[in-house]
């Protein structure tokens, strides 16, 4: 009894400054070496100003820009939770309609083709981390029509931008194509400034 | 769809074709036999034996080999208890953060070193890079070692010729170490940085945004936790919303990755139980029945969110899917995973004892949702926890083979050794104690006015299955959440000033984790004690074999019929509700 709980005692401590200690920061120096834009969150420069993370999603209003998803949390990058809405709970159908509303009423005026049933899922639902950098290709299509009207660009050049910053699924296999929000407009503010 | 069920084929036919080479390496880790990593840990192995004055050949009956592992453990629980207690005065602490309150690190403590990682907290606003690392981190590996030194031991007492020995637990520990959790997180944490997941030790960084707001991103040293978090089926995000967490899991590439890290060492275990017994078929008919059940869930899953949610139908939304649209239910779920990916998820980390997420539970559809449910109903048992998954499907096991054996009217025998009285109540206790800590705890939660404030969704089909998935969760060492449910309320994020415990939910919980993990644990080696020392009979005309889809079939129906059977009507009043009706609550 006495043996095992010396060897314990010091297995706790080796074992923590192994794994606790010198493991960490064994990565951390190799990645702030090899891989430290990744290492330090991808960040998205714009006339040589950090304006964010490619990785992360960020809130945009106005007619201008491309609009991210909806979120719980309002885009938060430091204090995260989920939306928790149950299935079959009236916030959630509250909410889902609201946004549906929302997302016709700004978008039909450029797109008058656009009916309810050609609205993507994920233009008017909340995603898991509230900060989801990507938008479909759908809904990117239809606020492309928007935004081109607004900046006064020509239309297949916003889709050109929106295919540019298209990221597919990995090894053209694996999850789902999404177009990255914040990338595609900073492109456009690099392409066509908002005075 | 069919993209879809592309993506859960290849992860299948690529995690196949890992369970021989990973599961022929752990058997000569365990061993104690040369590998292709000897020339450079063996030095390391050797010094470690000499620091903690261990003899790694003397061998340990089971009482022994329990003894160590209870100490370990007890040490370490005290160990991380206080770095949790200590925040305010450790390094590596540029946001500040004080430490959060006692029961909620009672709760978090108990939880990390029963490799269960149910989280109350949110990591990024409430917990040092200090005790992430030192604290959370090391239990992600030294729990899941500790699994995988008890189904060791039990290999060990089933393939015994003579004598009473299971091994050595110390050197089974290092060895699991050193061999097989450190290289693999190694590589496994480049890899993830080099897709994007953060590694730095930075305070949190204020942005500026281009729509002209502001956004604080949260930093630390993600890479190094999330891939011995998956590897060690823990599951306990650095961020709160865990796998979902671009920072955690950047593509579906990574999300590929670090499925496969969730599964490889559950699923190459029965190979190198099957190298170690000596006969490779009983492993692959274990395998053969995890792979059936967890198939089952991965459907069920997938066929229900891609059909979308009722309040989604409500509400006037199409959710077929078309060019460019996935379609569905993606209500808290992210656009790079899509359904696919997230009901993949779902399913493997619900089989598995892991509890990441990379979707919201509680957004699950009725039937969706269900999944989950069934799955921890079962008793981690479908691959499960590392080490803890086979050792508890062998219990199953040998409860099928005692069944068996009633049935053609012989001595129940497994690979030549006779299942008595003693085994059987073992065995019996081992896969009962568990369910009944369950339904205990849980029918405790939802009487009890003290546990009302835990609850998010109300009284409804929603805020019952949060209170059951909570006690599921920590009772089988999961640690996935029905997120609504909690044990913690911080009113001024971040940090912890304000903040308080629901001391009644946090207590129940940590006890529950504790008691759940560790008597079967030692039921388990009891077992492996008492198997040990039987002499082994050859095999006849009448032995039942244990190695064939009629056993495959007896072994997937008790499992059915022990672990969902015990929770059937408590499922139907919460997700099955919710999925059978069209109603809203």
């Amino acid at each position: 009894m006495r043996r095992d709980l010396l060897t314990a005692l010091l297995a706790v401590v080796v074992l923590t400054a192994a794994l606790g200690v010198v493991y960490p920061l064994a990565i951390t120096g190799i990645a702030q070496v090899v891989f430290p834009g990744q290492a330090d969150g991808s960040q998205v420069k714009l006339d040589g100003r950090v304006v964010g993370s490619k990785l992360i999603g960020q809130e945009f209003k106005g007619k201008a820009y491309f609009h991210s998803r909806p979120s719980a949390t309002g885009y938060s990058a430091d204090v995260t939770f989920f939306g928790n809405a149950g299935p079959n709970s009236v916030e959630l159908r509250d909410s889902i309609r609201a946004n549906l509303a929302a997302y016709l009423a700004l978008e039909r005026p450029y797109d008058r083709s656009l009916t309810r049933d050609r609205v993507p899922v994920d233009a008017v639902t909340e995603s898991a981390s509230g900060v989801d950098p990507h938008i479909s290709e759908a809904n990117a299509r239809i606020q492309a029509h928007r935004v081109a009207a607004v900046r006064g660009l020509p239309l297949d050049r916003v889709e050109g931008l929106v295919a540019d910053h298209t990221d597919g699924r990995s090894l053209g296999l694996l999850g789902e194509p999404g177009v990255n929000v914040l990338q595609l407009n900073v492109a456009l503010e690099e392409e066509a400034p908002l005075k | 769809m069919a993209q879809g069920w592309l993506q859960i084929a290849l992860f299948l036919a690529v995690l196949i074709a890992l369970v021989k080479p990973v599961g022929l390496y752990m058997a000569r880790v365990f061993e104690g036999r040369r590998v292709f990593l000897t020339p450079l840990v063996g030095p390391i192995e050797r010094t470690t034996y000499r620091v903690l004055r261990v003899r790694p050949d003397e061998g340990q009956d089971w009482k022994a080999y329990a003894r160590s592992l209870v100490v370990f453990s007890l040490l370490f629980w005290i160990a991380l208890y206080l770095i949790l207690r200590t925040q305010g005065i450790q390094p590596f602490n540029p946001q500040g953060f004080g430490s959060g309150p006692w029961d909620l690190s009672f709760n978090t403590t108990s939880s990390f070193v029963t490799n269960t990682n149910w989280q109350y907290y949110g990591g990024e606003t409430t917990v040092t890079y200090f005790a992430q690392m030192a604290g959370l981190a090391v239990q992600n590996f030294v729990s899941a070692a500790v699994g995988i030194a008890v189904v060791v031991a039990l290999i060990r007492g089933i393939a015994a010729r003579s004598g009473s020995q299971l091994g050595n637990f110390w050197q089974d520990l290092v060895r699991t170490l050193l061999y097989v959790l450190v290289p693999v997180s190694v590589v496994g944490a480049l890899f993830l940085v080099s897709q994007g997941v953060i590694q730095n030790l930075d305070h949190s960084q204020v942005i500026h945004t281009l729509g002209g707001g502001r956004q604080v991103l949260a930093q630390g040293p993600v890479a190094s936790q999330e891939v011995i978090k998956e590897l060690g089926t823990n599951g306990g995000g650095f961020f709160n919303v865990n796998s979902a967490y671009p920072f955690e899991n950047p593509s579906g590439l990574t999300n590929f990755v670090e499925l496969l890290l969730i599964l490889v060492i559950p699923a190459a275990l029965t190979y190198t139980y099957g190298r170690m017994v000596g006969s490779q078929r009983q492993g692959w008919a274990i395998f053969a029945a995890m792979s059936v059940l967890f198939l089952a869930g991965v459907v069920v899953v997938y066929l229900a969110e891609q059909h979308g949610s009722p309040a989604q139908h409500a509400a006037g939304l199409h959710t077929a899917a078309f060019d460019g649209s996935t379609g569905g239910n993606m209500v808290g779920k992210e656009q790079r995973f899509g359904i696919a990916d997230s009901s993949l998820w779902t399913a493997v980390t619900t089989v598995t004892s892991c509890g990441a997420v990379n979707a919201a539970f509680e957004s699950l559809t009725g039937l969706g949702g269900a999944v989950p449910f069934v799955n921890l109903g079962l008793g981690e048992v479908v691959f499960g926890g590392v080490g803890a998954g086979l050792y508890s499907m062998l219990l199953y096991v040998l409860l099928a083979v005692f069944i068996g054996g009633l049935m053609v009217g012989r001595t129940p025998e497994y690979l030549g050794k006779k299942i008595g009285a003693r085994e059987i109540k073992l065995v019996s206790l081992g896969v009962l104690f568990t369910p009944l800590t369950v339904l205990l705890s849980a029918g405790i939660a939802s009487a009890a006015p003290a546990a009302k404030q835990s609850i998010y969704a109300g009284v409804n089909p929603s805020g019952l299955s949060e209170t059951l998935y909570a006690y599921l969760s920590q009772a089988n060492n999961n640690g996935s959440a029905w997120a609504g449910y909690t044990g913690f309320v911080q009113p001024h994020a971040p940090g912890n000033v304000g903040a308080y415990g629901l001391t009644f939910t946090d207590l129940l919980g940590g006890v529950v984790l504790i008691g759940a993990r560790f008597v079967p644990i030692l039921l388990v080696l009891a077992v492996a004690g008492a198997l040990a020392g039987k002499r082994v009979s050859p095999a006849g005309l009448g032995t039942m074999r244990t190695d064939n889809p009629t056993f495959v079939f007896l072994l997937i129906g008790i499992v059915i019929l022990v672990g969902a059977l015990t929770f059937f009507p408590a499922i139907l009043l919460g997700p099955v509700s919710n999925g059978l009706t069209s109603r809203l609550f």
